[in-house]
């Protein structure tokens, strides 16, 4: 088998390993309700950071919209889940055909905002990301819907006129956001999870995933060997948008109350530093530094105060660490040490199976 | 027609603020040729020191101001040493990402020093009374805004234009390289021109925090952002880009909070680089730049 | 396509930068399997000519006929897909992607299976994907590169690394392959091995090959003719030996 089959393998192992064990634990009340309850969001920012990671690891733009598209996925599928709330009774199902639309409007939005922010590269797409997530959230802000006996009504005002007052039930209440029924479990995150790591780890390894790469490395040369550059970045961009929404479906029909204000930029940023500490383009990294990062300071309650500086500390570190010229030269010495030479293969299979503990 | 010139003459207002820290965003750029994100930040440090200087040190408000702008110079020295001067050779990406991690980090320590609560910040200029031309009423802080965010654009075109020191800082933006091999110390002009910027974040910070007296852990990051818009508006690497982008941003925000929605203002103005960096990515008085080949 | 069209025919080409001509009115026939020079000061639009052939430029004026098909104007890729591939002057390599993976990019557009398939790991990718991992291995043991498969193409020596860039310009299955100075940076040795690996190119795949160089022993060792290049302007063209000879050549070279 490859090389890279196998290390994919691995990492699918490490991430069923973990919720299988950890799940056990939980169902035999060994792990408490606190962290039993971290187990569904640790699961839907893993599926976040490895989308991200196609976007910023394999395509090489750093994506700062990240949660505007969580935010369409989560609304669309809410939104669509309370309507066909007393239709559809089995809470799979609703949350199934629940992540397919979602899905499919986050990746709608990933081509409609692709399209005009993939003309531009680097800095400029970096902030016209940061912008779109930003618009998302301010109309998600602003969104009222109405349902009453008439059917549906749409507004971006409150109250929302014409309603006939007697029948009318909310459905989206501005910056209160929605009430989705709480159908998400542990179990389809890890589903939805599993599918999410296949779909990335199957298109990275193969023509599209090394086109993405190609074009992160050199533009031009990617250019020239007859990479279609537009059409793979928008590929890449679509996919990412597109399992951030159903990742955002996830989170929406796992909380009772979701408001826009969540969907700010220093999400897209938490995301971001989980990615960035992984490893850019290491699906592995993203899911390891996910569970650390997220989990730790939910752990020690005295870490929390400080970990978002610690974040920031340990981001430009590992930037400087890893990019800056003296660095990087200590770094050549100490891997060209013939210590190092063997220890390698072992230490990867070692921290493989400590993680699954 | 009084409203609509009283909103005008705000928007203006708003935008010389925009433009006093677009400027830094534009200097740096041009230089060190990355998008420092943390600017907005600084502002942020610029307004809780100043606040600290008034409300807890009692002193007056002329040295609170010079102090915060002594420590927004400092900060945003320290800053490119620290963090971005290793960076040089670095893939853009990672200066991108290590400059988001220094918003993140300052953000992050007055979170811990001062808590996520606004504070109310009281004006630079207090008891002057507003002043009304011909029915229309403007507020003194308005009017010091525009006069001195004025006043620092024309000593700033001069001290670029005719100055040694303003004259290496251009040289450096064109080719680090060759501007060393003239004998420019480039180190020197790269602090400089961070010293430069971030003061100027120190005013806009005393100017933002008077005419909207609040203050929190994020009151940098919005402003930050759109004076970068402000920055591309007008061409980034421009100064009179920057001016021009700045007030057409600051008009644009106050109508459309005005005449729109007051809601999705910030929504109007990120439409607007949108269709900008879509339409003329160089902004209105940008160059064009090619990667050589 | 006729089969009596020149492999490369450029007609009239210009290119102006704001108020500058870097290259003006530059005419050039290359048959097929010719190995041709493009030489010429420092500045003197050698490259441009490239980035004008393979699209990256778009021309002021003038035409550039494949085949006797027009490809002027066409963008970087499209021009790869109708038969021009590079190499270029400062090495560009995908500098975080494996050897083998390089030139796997390279042989891109000559397998057919969609995003899907590979998503899905239908049979296509398989059988896709081993034919290229040959395919690839085959072009890297052209230029002793197959022992390096696994390395990363940044960690090669650079002699290593402008051949891996050969390889996979080569992998695109080009009509005219475009060196832009091939030997730059090597020694002696390299050189001589390098015009060994060139000749053995246009045999071996039947190649045309444009190229642009610096040294003169290498130029006058392998290319039939050549062209000279000065201000943006065609100084002398013709047989090798006679064009180096020119006094014209030698002083736009030497000075006066």
């Amino acid at each position: 088998m490859k090389k890279t089959t196998v290390n994919n393998l691995i990492t699918c192992g490490i991430v069923l390993a973990f919720f299988i064990i950890c799940g056990v634990l939980s169902s035999a009340g060994v792990l408490g309700s606190k962290l039993s309850g971290l187990l569904i969001p640790i699961g839907i920012y893993i599926i976040l950071s490895i989308s991200l990671n196609l976007t910023v690891g394999i395509l090489g733009e750093l994506s700062l919209g990240h949660a505007g598209f969580m935010c369409v996925g989560a609304y669309v599928g809410g939104v669509f889940s309370i309507l066909v709330q007393n239709v559809i009774t089995v809470s799979w199902l609703r949350i199934s055909l629940a992540i397919v639309i979602g899905g499919l409007a986050a990746a709608l939005f990933g081509v409609l905002i692709g399209i005009p922010v993939l003309r531009l590269r680097g800095d400029y797409l970096a902030i016209v990301t940061l912008g779109f997530g930003e618009i998302i959230k301010s109309i998600a802000n602003n969104i009222y819907i109405v349902k009453d006996i008439n059917g549906l009504h749409f507004s971006f005002a409150s109250p929302v006129s014409g309603v006939d007052a007697a029948t009318a039930s909310d459905i989206f209440k501005g910056a209160q956001g929605i009430k989705a029924p709480q159908d998400t479990t542990l179990v389809i995150v890890v589903i939805v999870l599993m599918l999410s790591l296949i779909v990335i780890m199957n298109l990275v390894d193969s023509k599209t995933g090394r086109a993405c790469m190609a074009i992160r490395d050199n533009y031009i040369a990617a250019q020239s060997v007859g990479i279609n550059v537009t059409k793979y970045r928008l590929a890449a961009f679509v996919v990412s948008a597109a399992i951030a929404g159903v990742a955002g479906v996830l989170y929406s029909h796992s909380l009772a109350v979701l408001a826009p204000k969540k969907f700010d930029y220093n999400l897209s940023i938490l995301i971001l530093v989980f990615v960035v500490l992984g490893g850019l383009g290491s699906m592995r990294g993203s899911i390891i530094a996910t569970i650390i990062l997220y989990a730790l300071p939910e752990i020690f309650r005295e870490v929390g105060d400080y970990r978002m500086l610690i974040y920031a500390i340990v981001l430009i570190a590992m930037m400087i660490f890893k990019n800056a010229p003296y660095f990087k030269n200590l770094m050549e010495k100490i891997k060209a040490l013939p210590i190092f030479e063997k220890l390698k293969p072992k230490q990867k299979v070692k921290t493989a199976g400590g993680e699954s503990k | 027609m009084m409203s609509f010139i009283s909103y005008l003459v705000n928007g203006i207002s708003l935008g010389s603020i925009y433009a006093l820290i677009a400027l830094g965003y534009t200097m740096v750029y041009g230089i060190a040729k990355m998008l420092n994100f943390a600017h907005g930040d600084i502002i942020m440090v610029g307004g809780f020191t100043i606040f600290t200087a008034m409300s807890t040190a009692w002193c007056p408000v002329w040295l609170s101001v010079l102090i915060g702008i002594a420590v927004c110079t400092v900060l945003g020295v320290v800053v490119e040493k620290v963090a971005y001067k290793p960076l040089r050779t670095a893939p853009p990406l990672a200066v991108l990402i290590t400059a988001i991690g220094v918003s993140y980090l300052l953000q992050n320590v007055a979170l811990l020093i001062f808590g996520s609560a606004s504070q109310s910040f009281t004006s630079i200029v207090k008891n002057i009374a507003p002043v009304t031309l011909g029915g229309v009423t403007i507020s003194m802080e308005t009017i010091i805004s525009i006069v001195i965010s004025l006043i620092i654009m024309v000593c700033l075109t001069i001290f670029i234009n005719k100055t040694k020191a303003g004259k290496a800082m251009l040289a450096v933006s064109e080719d680090k390289g060759a501007a060393q091999l003239m004998g420019i110390n480039v180190n020197a002009t790269i602090s400089l021109t961070f010293a430069i910027g971030s003061a100027l974040a120190g005013v806009a910070s005393a100017l933002l925090c008077s005419s909207y007296p609040q203050i929190s852990p994020y009151t940098g990051s919005m402003p930050g952002i759109k004076a970068f818009v402000a920055a591309v508006f007008g061409g980034i690497g421009s100064i009179p880009g920057a001016m021009i982008g700045g007030i057409l941003l600051g008009v644009i925000e106050n109508l459309s909070k005005a005449y729109i929605s007051s809601q999705l203002s910030d929504a109007i103005v990120f439409l607007v680089l949108i269709v900008v960096l879509i339409v003329k990515p160089t902004g209105i008085m940008g160059k064009k730049i090619n990667e050589k080949v | 396509m006729s089969e009596a069209a020149p492999m490369l025919e450029i007609k009239n080409l210009a290119i102006q930068f704001g108020g500058l001509k870097a290259v003006d009115n530059l005419n050039l026939t290359i048959k097929k399997n010719q190995l041709y020079g493009l030489i010429g000061p420092n500045g003197a639009g050698k490259t441009t000519v490239f980035n004008m052939l393979t699209g990256v430029y778009k021309p002021t004026s003038g035409t550039i006929y494949l085949n006797g098909e027009n490809i002027t104007g066409k963008s970087p890729a499209q021009i790869n897909k109708h038969g021009i591939a590079r190499t270029f002057q400062n090495i560009r390599l995908f500098k975080d992607m494996s050897v083998l993976d390089n030139v796997k990019v390279g042989l891109h557009n000559q397998k057919k299976y969609t995003g899907i398939e590979g998503v899905l790991r239908l049979p296509r990718y398989f059988k896709e994907e081993k034919e290229m991992d040959e395919k690839a291995t085959e072009l890297l043991k052209v230029f002793e590169l197959d022992g390096e498969k696994d390395t990363l193409s940044s960690n090669l020596p650079y002699g290593k690394q402008r051949k891996l860039e050969i390889a996979r310009a080569l992998a695109t299955n080009p009509k005219l392959l475009l060196l832009d100075e091939p030997a730059a940076g090597m020694n002696p040795n390299e050189t001589a091995d390098l015009m060994r690996t060139i000749r053995f190119i246009i045999e071996k795949f039947d190649m045309t090959i444009l190229l642009i160089e610096h040294d003169m022993k290498l130029v006058s060792g392998i290319c039939e003719e050549v062209t000279v290049l000065n201000f943006g302007q065609e100084l002398a063209q013709g047989v090798t030996t006679e064009v180096l000879n020119d006094p014209k050549v030698i002083t736009a070279y030497l000075g006066e």
